[in-house]
């Protein structure tokens, strides 16, 4: 499903990111990959969303080789990959239900599609009624789980989240990961990028760790390793 | 691109006038001055061109034949000559007709019988001529040397300054209304192009939150173009509506006011001024609008 290849990251600033990294992400799998600031989790990010291109080495996601894509291609690939992120990012002068349908009518459903799907995504997050709601009218546990419906809202076999607790109270933060786990065991890969240690520790799902651009551990039910 | 898509892009793109309504109006306004300077310069430059029309083929050239010619020969003669491209008239003038032209001109009241017995004796004889009027100053020098060519012609009568200078000054006015007009576009499709950076610096988020969802470029660019445009569209309707009220007003009120106008020239009439116009500023309103941001979506919004 999601696998790298001795895949190194240097910026032109001569920052080196990434520093050979390899591994195979299965499909249904649950994993959360862990480290401090600077070890490069956020690069990892990019680099699955092809928002940044690997110096070397190879990245297969959803058994493509994502190096090769033509440029014209990126968005299809996209479309395979929901993305949630720390600050929520959702479009605040619309409403919830329009936030999730703006995901769907980027890539061309029809209204008609829209309009059955989006009730649906809404009560899997919980939220069936806040749809006329705006962003800044709902707490921030509430503004993940529509930024989560609104990832979900094409289906894709992947699910990517950068620090999605990261600006959360434990027990949203605890809500948010039981949902994830929830949409999991849906059947869809989910990536959690994310520092939180108690989390980690509580879950008991796959941890890869990194530190320095480099993998330090890969446990199948691990804790949180401090580097 | 599905249609309701292309649906989208219009909604979304009208939305983002409203949304974004001071760029929205400052683009407008900068399109509408540019345009509007631009369409009074066209009807003051039609206007000219039509008066320095009117001048040149006042402007003429009179051909005289060697002792001798036949009348028959001059209009072989005005024949050919009338074919050349920058010949709009030729008038053959007999030594009958020169002479009453000549009665006419210098005893309108009559000549107390002095010239009356010229009539049997033209002191004209021989002066039979042709005048021709020229559609194009500038050729005359050419004309008056074809001509000569003819080993019937005698002398051709012309008046090379006027011709040139009226021929110099209508080339210098077209060029410096083409150099303003382009002047003015550049400045439109900066400003435009200014428009639209500003609208996708407000709207970054949005736009990065497209991409992440796997958004198309012409998904993502499509209601900055369609801002562009609309704004483009607006631009150029209002001036040329402004300007077809105000010419007819001014027309009337100079043709009004000053009576001596109506002689010296005659005004092109709305309508003609409108067919040309109305579709140029809609082009470079459009034009503007396009060029405009796309050219600023190519720099800043990639996949």
């Amino acid at each position: 499903m999601i696998a790298l290849d001795n895949v190194y990251k240097t910026y032109s600033t001569g920052v080196s990111a990434l520093n050979g990294i390899s591994m195979r992400i299965k499909k249904g799998e649950f994993v959360f990959v862990v480290g401090s600031s600077g070890s490069g989790k956020t690069t990892l990010f990019k680099l699955l969303l092809k928002e940044l291109e690997p110096t070397s080495g190879t990245i297969y996601i959803n058994n493509k080789n994502i190096g090769r894509l033509r440029r014209r291609k990126i968005p299809k690939m996209r479309r395979g990959i929901g993305v949630v992120f720390q600050d929520f990012r959702l479009l605040k002068d619309r409403t919830v239900y329009e936030n999730i349908a703006f995901a769907q009518r980027v890539v061309g459903k029809s209204s008609k599609q829209i309009r059955s799907s989006v009730p649906a995504l809404l009560s899997l997050v919980g939220l069936s009624d806040k749809e006329k709601a705006y962003p800044n009218e709902l707490s921030g546990g509430e503004q993940q789980r529509v930024a989560l419906a609104r990832a979900l809202a094409n289906n894709p076999p992947v699910l990517l989240a950068d620090e999605p607790t990261g600006n959360l109270d434990p027990k949203n933060a605890w809500e948010i990961m039981k949902l994830l786990e929830e949409i999991n065991l849906r059947g869809t890969t989910v990536v959690v990028v994310t520092h939180n240690k108690d989390i980690v520790e509580q879950m008991q799902k796959r941890v890869i760790t990194l530190s320095n651009g480099v993998i330090i551990s890969d446990e199948q039910k691990g804790g949180y390793y401090e580097d | 691109m599905r249609i309701s898509n292309f649906f989208y892009c219009i909604r979304q793109g009208l939305k983002n006038i409203f949304r974004n309504h001071t760029f929205s109006l400052a683009s407008i306004g900068t399109i509408t001055s540019c345009l509007f300077l631009f369409g009074i310069f066209f009807c003051v430059l039609v206007n000219f061109q039509g008066l320095m029309k009117n001048m040149e083929t006042s402007v003429g050239v009179t051909v005289f034949f060697k002792d001798g010619v036949t009348e028959e020969r001059i209009l072989e003669i005005r024949d050919t000559v009338e074919l050349r491209d920058e010949v709009a008239s030729v008038t053959y003038v007999s030594e009958d007709e020169a002479w009453n032209q000549f009665k006419e001109q210098y005893f309108p009241d009559g000549d107390e019988g002095i010239l009356t017995n010229l009539d049997e004796d033209n002191p004209l004889t021989g002066m039979a001529n042709l005048e021709i009027s020229l559609s194009d100053a500038s050729q005359q020098s050419d004309l008056v040397t074809y001509l000569e060519s003819f080993e019937e012609v005698d002398h051709v009568n012309s008046l090379d300054s006027v011709a040139a200078s009226f021929a110099d000054i209508s080339r210098l006015v077209s060029y410096v209304a083409l150099a303003i007009i382009l002047i003015l576009i550049l400045v439109a499709i900066f400003l435009i192009s200014n428009t639209v950076r500003i609208g996708i610096a407000v709207r970054r988020e949005e736009i990065a939150i497209m991409k992440y969802i796997g958004a198309t470029d012409i998904f993502v660019r499509g209601p900055f173009l369609v801002e562009g445009i609309v704004i483009g569209l607006v631009g150029s309707l209002i001036p040329v509506a402004i300007i077809r009220f105000l010419y007819v007003e001014v027309v009337q009120f100079v043709t009004g006011q000053f009576p001596v106008m109506n002689v010296l020239m005659n005004f092109v009439p709305v309508q003609r001024i409108f067919i040309i116009l109305l579709p140029v500023s809609l082009v470079i309103g459009l034009g503007i609008g396009f060029i405009g941001s796309y050219i600023t979506l190519r720099k800043h919004i990639r996949v």
